[in-house]
């Protein structure tokens, strides 16, 4: 079979980049009209800022295609299923496709023909020649493609105006009140902005305005539209829309069955589209209908997300609907506004400009349920679900423990002048207890204009990924030679245990060793959780949540022994509370012997892997999700982390493990695995997203492995993943640690490989060193007299603090 | 060898009634450790640069005696140690809470006499 292609662009190049990745073993020629193979015409501009025609040319054609370069087609012969070049050449096929694009509308003004348009390499060259005699520019039209141009002449030196007849930017993607914020952003970076007026006349050197108005330009650039390139289809006698475009149908084939149209020359479904993703589709349905298959084209998502002059600017889904909600702040340049359904459930679509943060949250959803307020989606800034400092209510409590509200905390920023998070604790007490309101105070710190220093504390200019590199390139051991070398003073709570952590995670050996035991907090300090008070929980490990009688009934004498309240934890776990400090070594011992180790509840590290009991009972199950449990838990057990991490593997997707509400979560598949990560319980809950699908199991442990390690080198001090990964991007992430992006895939290999070989159970250590064995005591001076200030009473047949009295002025 | 920690509540005139408490070398640099003297539950600090300090082992904002399990670090100049329920800094100096400067725990006179730490509740 013979295949001709006329255009050379994205679409074209895609299509045969399908046929010949399938297998196609006929001929193919392309018949372009540019003078050079296909580039990626959506980065068009970066070849005005740095960026070389190579860098832009997509790889040639492998397999059977010939592609001739500036041979523009004139004429199509269906008899003779020939196509005729401008130099006369002809080409026979036997499947037609046409892939011409479009051209840009350019408007019949007096004196067009001194204007230039933007669409290829050569209409760029033609601005840049003469940008560099010229001083202003004039683009007209104020769409996405127009700011774009603009942009760019404003980067070539000129002083920029923008022309938009309708009253504001972007009329097609924004309304009045997004357009007045954009027009905010432009005309801050210096662009001249005219709307509500169309053109009069071109004259060299001048462009006068049909309000009258007269700019000196010596560069003029439409951008007024786009117009599909449909003139050989019209020669041809195919059917044309009203409008313009190759009439189509879902398989992509035009009115003569022996013809293909597809790209942005199409009309399918009454639509041309102007974006790259749907012509891309249209090529693979187009690439598989010739080679026999079924495909059709379904519609394209016309959402987008640009940074336009530095702006986000972003729209998905459809944009009007029964009902909308609007979040305008001029000042801070951010207009936001959704389209919802008539009963207020189902989101339609979406615009964002000034902050693209709730995009790629929100596109997913469009056609479903909320699940949440939209105004509560609105805000979402970039790291969140739904929860953001601007977003809160004055009397909205946002430290619980403390019970601080917003109004006090934004009283206390603005009447102390409090610049960081630190500030904010200090003066409010919000966020010293469980911590899980700091992201918020520093939202709300952001969103009261206060710009966040990146130091971890008084002590280090660092953050945390900053100290962490520190750290591995220089080979440091020590925290004092850290803070010495890098730091002042002698550190604080926040920086000794987030150096411990670094220390701990490079270095590995026990926490408890040397200086390190000095920069641990209580809970590491002890090996145990510390409780109101002054007590401390022990939770030994249970791999899965897999547990013999045997054991359990130790777990139970124990407690018993010593007195402890105990309750099976989320985790699958139990917890033994109420141990004083000079018990913990004995209690150990006790569960030592019975061969179980610590499960470090009481440290940033791993702490459980869930499971459900999966395919070996469950009669639903696909895979055995215990055993896959127990080897990830005693894989990544005592890995120190930025936070605490949890994870769970469910044996189908009835997901009875909770696995999507985890750091890292497994669902098994008839086929493997499904790797979720990113999810979150606790103060704000989030699903897990899917990072990989089907993965042996092999596959599965390289990929978490990874995920762990990149994270511990890259987050903050106290980020989650959930957090984590949405500020670094799940595409991001997955090019990171599949595709090996940065090349460091080895070296996060390495790092887990010299864990799991490194890997001891701190509390036996701990009871095999008489060392560190002293520090496990009431008082020094008085070792076996228990703290007296620790008294219980009974409660449902087990012990329960006695309150302790506070005094505090 | 003997250190003297000067210290501003150590009342002069009045002979100093001194209870040791452990070897010097029993407290690690910038960790603390709780003694019980006279019924009285003290937290004994040993800081980086080798000074001692002792203050009162009680928590005042959650009222456990937790205090010798905190955090030794500096905040500016001051020696401070975080109080590890609720990370509250107060000065091993003077005892106040720099979070809170209206609360304050005690101090006590410390020493190092014969290698041995002796601290007055007096
Ligand atoms: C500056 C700029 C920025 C853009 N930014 C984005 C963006 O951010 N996101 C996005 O999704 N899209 C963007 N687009 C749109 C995107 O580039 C197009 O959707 C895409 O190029 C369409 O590909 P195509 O192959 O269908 O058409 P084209 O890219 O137009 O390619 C058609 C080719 O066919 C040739 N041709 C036409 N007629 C003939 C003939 N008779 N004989 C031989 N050859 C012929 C043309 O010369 C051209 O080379 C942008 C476009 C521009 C210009
Ligand atoms: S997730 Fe599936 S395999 Fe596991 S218990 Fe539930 S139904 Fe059974």
């Amino acid at each position: 079979m013979r295949i001709v292609v006329v255009g050379y662009g994205p679409t074209a190049h895609r299509l045969v980049e399908s046929l010949t990745g399938r297998g196609f073993t006929g001929t193919i020629t392309v018949l372009g009209e540019e003078p050079r193979h296909a580039y990626d015409r959506v980065a068009l501009t970066s070849y005005l800022t740095g960026a070389t025609l190579e860098d832009l040319t997509y790889p040639a054609p492998e397999g059977p295609a010939t592609v001739r370069l500036a041979e523009r087609v004139t004429e199509i012969d269906r008899d003779r299923r020939v196509v005729v070049t401008a130099g006369g050449h002809e080409e026979p096929y036997d499947v037609l496709v046409l892939a011409t694009g479009s051209a840009p509308f350019v408007p019949p003004v007096p004196g067009a023909e001194h204007a230039f348009v933007y669409r290829t390499i050569d209409d760029l060259n033609a601005i840049r020649d003469a940008a560099s005699g010229a001083s202003a520019g004039v683009v007209v039209g104020g769409g996405l493609l127009g700011l774009e141009a603009a942009d760019a002449l404003r980067g070539l030196g000129l002083a920029t105006h923008v022309v938009e007849m309708a009253p504001w930017l972007m009329p097609r993607q924004v309304d009045e009140g997004g357009g007045a914020v954009l027009r905010g952003h432009v005309e801050r970076l210096g662009l001249s902005v005219h709307t509500g007026t169309g053109l009069n006349r071109i004259e060299p050197d001048k462009v006068v305005l049909a309000d009258g108005t007269e700019i000196d330009a010596g560069v003029v650039v439409f951008s007024a539209g786009i117009r599909p390139r449909d003139e050989l289809a019209f020669q041809a006698g195919l059917e044309l829309g009203e409008r313009g475009g190759i009439v189509v149908d879902d398989a992509m084939r035009t009115s003569d069955p022996a013809i293909y149209a597809i790209g942005e020359c199409a009309l399918v479904g009454g639509m041309v589209y102007g974006l790259v993703a749907p012509c891309f589709s249209m090529a693979e349905v187009a690439a598989d209908r010739i080679l026999g298959g079924e495909a059709v084209f379904t519609g394209g998502d016309l959402s987008a997300k640009l940074k336009l002059l530095g702006v986000d600017v972003a729209s998905f889904g459809q944009l009007s609907g029964a009902l909308d909600v609007t979040y305008m702040d001029p000042v801070a340049g951010v207009y936001k506004k959704l389209f919802i359904s008539d009963d207020a459930r189902t989101l339609l679509g979406g615009i964002c400009v000034g902050d693209a943060g709730p995009y790629s949250l929100l596109r997913p959803m469009v056609g479903r349920e909320l699940s949440a307020s939209p105004s509560d989606l609105l805000f979402a800034g970039a790291g969140g679900a739904g929860l953001s400092g601007a977003d809160f209510p004055d009397d909205a409590q946002v430290c619980s423990c403390n019970n601080v509200t917003k109004g006090q905390i934004c009283t206390a920023i603005h009447e102390l002048g409090l610049t960081d998070v630190a500030g904010v604790k200090k003066c409010t007490r919000a966020g010293t207890s469980c911590g899980s309101c700091v992201p918020a105070l520093a939202s709300i710190l952001a969103a009261e204009g206060v710009a966040l220093s990146k130091a971890l504390c008084e002590h280090f200019e660092y953050s945390r990924p900053e100290l962490f590199d520190i750290v591995r390139v220089r080979g440091i051991t020590t925290f004092s030679q850290l803070i010495t070398e890098h730091g002042r003073g002698r550190g604080c709570d926040i920086c000794k245990p987030a150096v411990a952590s670094i220390l701990a995670s490079l270095n590995g050996g026990h926490v408890l060793e040397g200086e390190q035991a000095a920069l641990q907090d209580t809970n590491d300090h002890f090996l145990a959780n510390l409780q109101k008070n002054g007590t401390y929980s022990v939770v030994p490990r249970i791999p899965g949540g897999e547990i013999t009688p045997e054991k359990l009934i130790v777990i139970g004498e124990v407690a018993r022994d010593f007195g402890l309240y105990t309750k099976i934890t989320g985790g699958q776990r139990i917890d033994l509370l109420g141990a004083r400090v000079e018990q913990l070594p004995k209690i150990w011992k006790r569960l030592v012997d019975a061969g179980f180790e610590s499960g470090h509840a009481y440290g940033k590290a791993l702490r459980t892997v869930k499971s459900c009991v999966g395919s070996t009972w469950c009669r639903y199950g696909v895979q055995d999700s215990v055993g896959m449990a127990i080897a990830l838990e005693l894989r990544y057990r005592g890995l120190r982390s930025p936070h605490k991490l949890k994870s769970a593997v469910s044996g189908c997707a009835r997901e009875c493990a909770e696995a999507r509400s985890k750091d890292f979560g497994i669902i098994a598949t008839e086929n493997g695995w499904n790797l979720y990560v990113g999810g979150n319980g606790g103060f704000k809950p989030r699903h897990a997203d899917l990072l990989a699908s089907d993965l042996s199991d092999d596959e599965l442990v390289r990929t978490i492995d990874r995920f762990l390690m990149f994270y511990i080198r890259t987050a903050d001090r106290l980020q989650r993943t959930s957090a984590w990964v949405q500020a670094i991007g799940l595409d991001y992430l997955r090019d990171v640690i599949v595709g090996d992006s940065l090349g460091i895939c080895a070296d996060l290999d390495a790092a887990m490989e010299r864990h799991v070989g490194g890997y001891f159970d701190e509390w036996r250590a701990t009871l095999d060193d008489p060392d560190k064995l002293r520090r496990f005591v009431s008082f020094v001076n008085a070792p076996d007299t228990p703290d007296p200030s620790i008294v219980f009473e009974t409660e449902r047949d087990q012990i329960k603090p006695v309150l302790l009295e506070v005094t505090r002025a | 060898m003997t250190i003297i920690q000067n210290h501003p509540e150590t009342r002069t005139g009045t002979a100093t009634a001194w209870t040791p408490i452990c070897a010097h070398a029993d407290l690690l640099p910038e960790r603390g450790a709780a003694a019980l003297v006279a019924g009285r539950q003290i937290a004994v600090f040993r800081t980086f640069d080798g000074r001692l300090f002792a203050v009162g082992n009680r928590d005042p904002f959650s009222g456990a005696y937790v205090i010798s399990r905190g955090i030794v670090g500096t905040r500016g100049e001051e020696p401070v140690v975080s109080a590890p329920m609720h990370k509250q800094s107060f000065s091993l100096v003077t005892g106040m809470c720099l979070d809170d400067p209206a609360t304050a725990i005690p101090t006590y006179p410390v020493r190092v006499h014969n290698g041995t730490v002796e601290v007055s509740v007096a």
